[in-house]
């Protein structure tokens, strides 16, 4: 163990960050809080989650780590893994799109999203997980499909699907086709609303762009990590277009809470317990699903029409608000 | 092939000029900073002069009945040949003046909202929707992203995809990014002969992918964002033809070449079957895309 370590795990101790320079910080070392400079070893980090034992600072994660992290070592199942980008405009910027795919490649992920069918705390679910390390997260044709097919796979197995982002958003690379993923991704959440299956949404440091403008904004339930940046329009982008200053947390994770657009601001080492949670709760119950209206109507619809004009006069008179003593008793007595 | 042709007897010429287009490997990069010129062309008709010209008797609603009013967004009713039509469209001003009370076209939340206002009219009234797409994007600044710009677009896309009523959406400009798409989840989508569809403007992208915000034209080249190129790709079902030299030039020819398309479209989808029309719509937007399997 090297002096350096130790002397930041006596800091860790005294539960301060003393002496905390530009120094410790090793450069381009991912072990290293980039908030309060704290560096840990490779198993520490894995063991808390990749958040900041310190400052709870959340490290970026790749897709396979939040798969594992979820499942909690149990493991997963991947759904369209075989997908891997096209150059459908043969497009070069500053480089060609095939040369920035090789190189993300080469990194170890195949694409910026990875879909697996797995059990968050005994719960069995389908998740699709982004990668920023991946060309940015960007929403490319192969993370519309796989997201589309972890959608369609959730509905085969009856299970809830959750999608945790983190992006730039459409990747620009693949032009038009790129933004149309977008209108795929709304294709695939209405087929699972369609089979009843709720959609639980974590929004990870950054969501931005076309994926915040499609199914990232979608979630019947929305958690964000603290201190996610979420946003169409990134803080730069509206700095350089209205040239008005704007507050350091714009955009955060907690702004956006206060805002109406989060549901709940949850520390990730949370994540798997409320996810759980949220989907023990919708669960229905085996063999008591609720009938459909047609059918209930075929069943009984004669004794329920009754019913329903016997109730409807009283209620008419509620509503139009008459006080006639017979209903203003109902109302009260009720 | 399905390029539209207009019982005014100019799609012969004008389906052989788009045929050639559509046809050749590459479009050269000329073509397209063109197109892309023609499409941003100051006297380009805009949705209220199409408006004006396919159903004089519209009705303009304003207001998202929550926060205020986006006039980037028009949305409103009128006849159209003899039945009840709704259009919603980005709409971009002519003079200084008018392009900031437009804000360049470029919606915020409210009035994506006042357009889903009026798709769930057309939903309950059984109601055709035609929209008109012509924007540089979603308005990027602090209020529309605390009004919730993203959750609106979502929002405004989903609405479109699940009504029950037949629905065209017709590029008439600019289409940039999620602010275009909101309004583009259709039953058919078609461009007009010089319109754009991109995942960005030539110019948002040179500024993050060349870091220079003067190699627009390099990055118009690379996305090839044209009617021509939008229709090879699936993008588009359709290119209607614009007059002789740009829409610009006649804005009542551009309607007239319009009308013919809508009119038709709108006959053809109201015959499909709801549950069908529907379903064709999802398929639509489900098999977009280009992967390899490995």
């Amino acid at each position: 163990m090297s002096r350096h370590q130790i002397s930041v795990s006596i800091d860790r101790l005294r539960g301060k960050r003393a002496d905390a320079g530009p120094t410790r910080r090793m450069p381009g070392d991912d072990r290293s809080c980039p908030k309060c400079e704290s560096h840990f070893r490779a198993d520490e980090m894995e063991r808390n989650c990749f958040v900041c034992a310190v400052c709870g600072y959340h490290f970026p994660m790749t897709a396979r780590q939040r798969l594992d992290h979820l499942s909690g070592g149990t493991g997963w199942e991947e759904i369209g893994g075989e997908l891997r980008a096209a150059d459908p405009l043969r497009f070069v910027d500053l480089q060609p799109y095939t040369d920035r795919v090789h190189a993300a490649e080469a990194k170890g992920a195949t694409e910026a999203i990875i879909a697996a069918s797995l059990e968050i705390e005994g719960q069995p679910c389908v998740v699709a997980a982004m990668d920023f390390a991946f060309l940015g997260g960007s929403m490319g044709s192969v993370v519309g499909e796989r997201f589309a097919r972890a959608a369609e796979v959730a509905v085969a197995k009856n299970v809830p699907m959750i999608s945790i982002t983190s992006s730039g958003g459409a990747r620009m690379q693949e032009g038009v086709l790129a933004l149309m993923q977008m209108a795929k991704s709304i294709v695939a959440l209405d087929e699972l609303a369609q089979a009843r299956l709720p959609f639980l949404m974590v929004l990870a440091h950054p969501t931005t762009g076309g994926v915040w403008a499609s199914f990232a904004s979608l979630g019947d339930v929305t958690y964000a990590e603290p201190g996610a940046l979420i946003a169409f329009s990134g803080p730069r982008v509206i700095e350089q277009t209205t040239r008005e200053k704007l507050p350091s947390d714009f955009g955060l994770a907690e702004r956006q809470y206060d805002h109406g657009h989060v549901d709940s601001v949850v520390d990730r080492r949370d994540l798997p317990r409320r996810l759980a949670h949220v989907m023990m709760i919708l669960e229905q119950p085996p063999g008591d699903e609720e009938p459909s209206l047609a059918s209930q109507l075929a069943q009984n619809g004669t004794e329920r029409a009754a019913r329903m004009a016997q109730a409807l006069p009283s209620l008419t008179r509620r509503f139009r608000g008459q006080t006639d003593s017979a209903s203003s008793e109902r109302v009260s007595g009720s | 092939m399905s390029v539209s042709t207009h019982p005014s007897g100019r799609g012969g010429r004008f389906v052989r000029r788009i045929a050639g287009k559509i046809a050749g490997a590459e479009v050269v990069s000329g073509d397209v900073w063109d197109a892309i010129q023609l499409a941003r062309h100051q006297d380009r008709p805009y949705p209220l002069d199409y408006i004006a010209r396919l159903m004089p008797d519209f009705e303009e609603i304003h207001g998202d009945r929550a926060a205020g009013d986006d006039p980037a967004i028009v949305a409103g009713i009128g006849r159209y040949h003899g039945a009840p039509l709704a259009v919603i469209g980005q709409q971009k001003g002519r003079d200084a003046q008018d392009r900031a009370y437009r804000n360049f076209g470029m919606p915020s939340p409210e009035g994506y909202r006042k357009g889903m206002r009026l798709m769930e009219l057309c939903d309950r009234l059984h109601i055709p929707l035609v929209t008109l797409i012509d924007t540089p994007g979603a308005f990027p600044g602090a209020e529309a992203e605390e009004h919730g710009q993203g959750g609106a677009i979502a929002r405004s896309m989903m609405m479109m995809l699940r009504l029950s009523v037949p629905t065209v959406a017709v590029v008439i400009g600019e289409g940039s990014s999620g602010g275009a798409l909101a309004l583009g989840v259709a039953d058919r989508v078609v461009m007009l002969e010089n319109a754009t569809y991109s995942v960005i403007s030539p110019e948002g992208a040179s500024a993050i992918l060349w870091r220079d915000a003067a190699k627009a034209k390099l990055a118009a080249a690379a996305f090839k964002p044209i009617a021509a190129n939008c229709y090879r790709w699936g993008i588009a079902d359709a290119v209607v033809p614009e007059p002789e030299g740009g829409a610009h030039t006649s804005h009542d020819e551009a309607a007239r070449f319009l009308d013919g398309y809508l009119s038709r479209t709108i006959r053809e989808l109201q015959a499909i079957p709801r549950a069908e029309r529907n379903r064709q719509r999802h398929e639509r937007f489900r098999r977009l895309g280009a992967q390899r399997e490995v």
